[in-house]
C-alpha cells in the first residue's frame, strides 16, 4: 500500500459514510451538509485523477450554488423533526416502489459500466490530462460540439420557462 | 505491471503527489505560515485603519489613547473579545452555531493559496523558492469556487442562531452572493478570454512590466468595464457597505450576527477583514499587474533574486492596501443600498453589461486574430 492507495480508500470511506449521512440523517439540514461534504470528496477524487477543472467546477456549481439555494429554501420551512408530517402508508408504499425502481436502474448502469472495463479505466500509468481544461475543451469544442450545443439550448429553454413561471401575472393582480 | 511501475514513481511527471519530498512540504507549511500570519496581522491593522480613516473622514480623531496614533487599539480590542461571557442562545443547534464562524474564517483565508506573491526566489547554488504554494492551472476558478463558499458561514451561524433577524440576514446574504457570483463569473470570463489561461501564475506574468511596447500591460488597461464590474461585484460579496444589507443595523439589529458574543462574533468580525485584504490581492493581481511594476526589469538587474522577490512581493502589499483603503473610502461615503436597488443593480444592470463586455472582448480578440 503507497500512500496513492491508502488516501484513495480514506477517501472512498468518507465518500460512502457522507453519502449514507444524506439520507440517514432526520433533520434535512444536516442531510444539505452531508450532500456538501459528499460533493467536496467527490471533487477530491477527481482530483485524484487529475481531473482539476471537473473538481473545481463541481464545487462551484454544486457546492457553491445549488446547495447555498437548497439551504435558503429548508430555512425558510423551518422543517424539524418533532414537526415532520406523519406520512400515510399508501405514500411510504409508493416511495419504497419508487425507490426500488431507481434502484434497479442505477445496478443496471453499474453493471454495464463494469463490462469491458478495460477501454474505460483511466490508466494511471500514462500521464493522463483529459481531465485538464485545455484537453476538455478541445474535445467539447471538436468531437462533441452537437451535444454540447443543445445542452445549452436545454438549459437556456428552462431559464425561459423559469423566468415565465416567476413573472408576475399583471392580469390577475389588476383584478384583485 | 504498468500500475506497479506507477506505484513505485518511476513515473514522476504523472501525479504530483508522488512527487513531494519532505523539503518540499516544509517549504509550503513555512510559505502557508508566513502567507496566513500576514494575512491576519494585515487585517488586525485594517481595523486600526478603519477606525482612522472613518475618524478622518467625519472630523474626528479616533482611537488615541492605546499607544501612539492609538496603535495597540486592535491588540485591546482582542484582549476584549476574549474576555466578554461566551453567550450560546438555548434552542440554538450548537454545532452550527460555532460551524458558522469557523467556516467564515476559513474561508476567508483559503483564496489565499493560488495567489503568486512575487517572482521564483533564485538562490546562488541554483535552488529556488516558489512564491506561491499552489501554482494550480486553473487558480482563477479555485478563487471563484472559494468565493461561492463565502456564504456558508453566514448562512449557517444565521439558520444556527434561532433568532428572527438572523435567519432574514442568512437569507438576504444568500440571495446577494448567489446574485453577485453571476457578474462576477462573467466578468472574470472575459478576462480569462484575453489572457488566454486560468492560471493566476500565467495572468500576472502577461502583465510583465507596465508597458508591452504598445499599450499599458496591464489588464485594467485592457479590460476596463471587467474591472468596474469585478469590483462592485466584490463589495457585494464581502457584505461591504454599500451593500451590507445582511448587517443592516437599522433593520436586523446586527443581521446573521445578532445572537454571537465574545470571540465568534469576533470570529466574524475580523473575517470581513481578512476577505477584504485578500480580495484587495486578488484584485491586483488580477487587473493591476500582481507583483509586476513599472521599471522591474532595470531592478531585476541591480539586486539579487531573493530580495528582488521580496520587492515584488512589497509591491503587490503595496498595492492591496491601496484597494483595502478604497474599499474604506467607499463604506464612509456611499450609504446603504435598498434591498430592491441591489437586487435589481446586479441583474438588470450587472450581468447585462458584463455580458456586452464578453461580447466585445471576443468580437476584438476575432478581429485581431482573424
Amino acid at each position: 500500500m503507497d500512500i496513492y492507495q491508502i488516501i484513495c480508500w480514506i477517501l472512498s470511506i468518507f465518500t460512502l459514510g457522507c453519502a449514507i449521512g444524506v439520507i440517514m440523517s432526520r433533520s434535512p439540514i444536516n442531510s444539505v451538509l452531508f450532500l456538501i461534504l459528499t460533493f467536496f470528496s467527490i471533487s477530491a477524487h477527481y482530483v485524484m485523477m487529475n481531473a482539476q477543472f471537473l473538481a473545481i467546477v463541481n464545487i462551484i456549481v454544486y457546492a457553491g450554488a445549488i446547495m447555498v439555494l437548497f439551504l435558503f429554501v429548508l430555512m425558510l420551512m423551518n422543517l424539524n423533526s418533532d414537526t415532520e408530517p406523519q406520512k400515510n402508508f399508501l405514500i411510504q408504499f409508493a416511495g419504497v416502489i419508487s425507490g426500488g425502481a431507481l434502484l434497479l436502474v442505477f445496478v443496471a448502469a453499474i453493471k454495464s459500466t463494469f463490462t469491458g472495463l478495460e477501454g474505460k479505466m483511466i490508466d494511471l500509468s500514462q500521464s493522463t490530462n483529459i481531465g485538464l481544461i485545455q484537453n476538455l475543451g478541445t474535445m467539447l469544442f471538436k468531437e462533441y460540439v452537437f451535444p454540447f450545443e443543445i445542452a445549452s439550448v436545454l438549459f437556456l429553454s428552462a431559464m425561459v420557462g423559469a423566468v415565465v413561471i416567476g413573472k408576475k401575472d399583471k392580469q390577475l393582480s389588476t383584478t384583485e | 505491471m504498468p500500475l506497479f511501475l506507477y506505484f513505485c514513481g518511476l513515473n514522476t511527471q504523472r501525479m504530483f503527489l508522488l512527487a513531494i519530498t519532505i523539503s518540499f512540504i516544509i517549504q509550503k507549511i513555512i510559505l502557508a505560515a508566513i502567507i496566513i500570519g500576514g494575512s491576519l496581522g494585515i487585517a488586525l491593522y485594517a481595523t486600526w485603519a478603519e477606525r482612522k480613516v472613518s475618524a478622518v473622514m467625519q472630523d474626528r480623531r479616533g482611537p488615541t489613547r492605546a499607544g501612539p496614533f492609538g496603535l495597540l487599539q486592535p491588540l485591546a480590542d482582542g484582549v476584549k473579545m476574549f474576555m466578554k461571557e461566551e453567550i450560546i442562545p438555548i434552542f440554538s443547534n450548537k454545532f452550527l452555531f460555532v460551524l458558522g464562524p469557523s467556516l467564515a474564517m476559513v474561508v476567508a483565508l483559503m483564496s489565499s493559496a493560488v495567489i503568486p506573491w512575487g517572482p521564483d526566489m533564485k538562490f546562488a547554488d541554483g535552488t529556488s523558492f516558489s512564491l506561491q504554494v499552489a501554482d494550480i492551472n486553473i487558480g482563477m476558478l479555485y478563487v471563484f469556487g472559494v468565493v461561492s463558499l463565502g456564504v456558508y458561514g453566514v448562512m449557517l451561524g444565521a439558520w444556527a442562531s434561532n433568532n428572527k433577524f438572523s435567519l432574514l440576514s442568512g437569507l438576504r446574504a444568500a440571495a446577494q452572493a448567489i446574485s453577485y457570483e453571476l457578474a462576477l463569473g462573467l466578468s472574470m470570463i472575459s478576462l480569462v478570454m484575453m489572457t488566454g489561461s486560468l492560471s493566476l501564475n500565467d495572468i500576472v506574468s502577461q502583465q510583465h512590466g507596465f508597458w508591452d511596447g504598445n499599450w499599458f500591460s496591464w489588464n485594467v488597461f485592457k479590460q476596463p468595464l471587467a474591472f468596474l464590474i469585478f469590483l462592485v461585484c466584490s463589495f457585494a460579496e464581502l457584505n461591504r457597505a454599500p451593500f451590507d444589507l445582511a448587517e443592516c443595523e437599522s433593520e436586523l439589529i446586527g443581521g446573521y450576527h445578532t445572537e454571537y458574543s465574545s470571540l465568534k462574533l469576533g470570529f466574524y468580525l475580523f473575517a470581513e477583514y481578512i476577505s477584504m485584504f485578500i480580495t484587495s490581492v486578488i484584485i491586483s493581481t488580477l487587473f493591476f499587474g500582481g507583483y509586476n511594476f513599472p521599471g522591474m526589469d532595470a531592478v531585476a538587474t541591480m539586486v539579487p533574486s531573493p530580495l528582488f522577490s521580496i520587492i515584488c512581493a512589497l509591491v503587490l502589499l503595496t498595492k492591496a492596501i491601496g484597494f483595502i483603503l478604497f474599499f474604506m473610502f467607499i463604506r464612509w461615503t456611499i450609504p446603504r443600498f435598498r434591498y430592491d436597488q441591489l437586487m435589481n443593480l446586479g441583474w438588470k444592470s450587472l450581468i447585462p453589461l458584463a455580458l456586452i463586455n464578453m461580447l466585445i472582448t471576443g468580437a476584438v480578440i476575432l478581429y485581431f486574430n482573424k
